[in-house]
């Protein structure tokens, strides 16, 4: 069991990497659709953190949060592309 | 066994996350972004909901992590292509070094729409990403 949590810390820390990488490419985006694109990459990692996170702490009730993450960033994404395509 | 099992799938997943991210930042076009970011990263998020099924092992858990997976899967290549369609609608430029680009000189920019003979107009005339 110890092993399995030494793993989560460890990839707990890489995923926080994931995460800077693209909040990176969210503040320099050159344009909108780098920075939407970013936060979606923010959103899917998220799901991995928070998956990552229930195994850590053996709370099986977290994945309901993962679903929800799912949902909500992809509707968010389709709303970002509707508002693009309406503003050109 | 299954904490092997459990870490390695973590481990796999974590990964294809990092390279998903690497991938944002070194890209050079939003075009090959979004092929990074949504490709690695579904891979990676599906790896870790697999490991979390597999760590649980219970049929509830197991099934809404399948279900996740699932969606993440059909709804990925979705946004993606909305995304793409939407930037390469106002303009945002391919990368300099690209060799081919189908739409170019298709794309209706007025009525959103990619037309199957080449129009007046060329990508030279759409309007600048702001």
């Amino acid at each position: 069991m110890s092993e399995l949590t030494l793993t989560s810390a460890v990839v707990l820390s890489f995923l926080s990497v994931a995460f800077f990488l693209a909040f990176v490419r969210l503040l320099r985006g050159p344009t909108l659709p780098d920075r939407v694109v970013a936060l979606d990459l923010i959103a899917v990692v998220g799901i991995g953190f928070v998956s990552a996170y229930a195994i850590a702490s053996d709370q099986s009730i977290l994945l309901n949060v993962a679903s929800v993450m799912a949902l909500i960033g992809f509707l968010g994404t389709v709303a970002f592309a509707y508002y693009l395509r309406r503003k050109a | 066994m299954q904490d092997a099992v459990c870490a390695a799938l973590m481990i796999a997943g974590t990964f294809f996350m990092v390279v998903g991210g690497v991938g944002v930042i070194r890209f050079p076009d939003l075009y090959m972004r979004v092929s990074s970011s949504t490709k690695a990263s579904t891979l990676g998020a599906g790896f870790i909901l697999l490991s979390l099924a597999f760590h649980f092992n219970e049929l509830g858990t197991t099934m809404r992590a399948v279900a996740t997976i699932t969606f993440l899967v059909v709804t990925g290549p979705v946004s993606a292509h909305l995304i793409s369609r939407a930037a390469y609608g106002i303009g945002v430029r391919l990368w300099e070094g690209t060799i081919r680009d189908e739409l170019r000189g298709r794309y209706n920019p007025d009525t959103n729409v990619v037309e199957s003979v080449e129009l007046e107009s060329n990508e030279d005339e759409r309007p600048q990403a702001p």
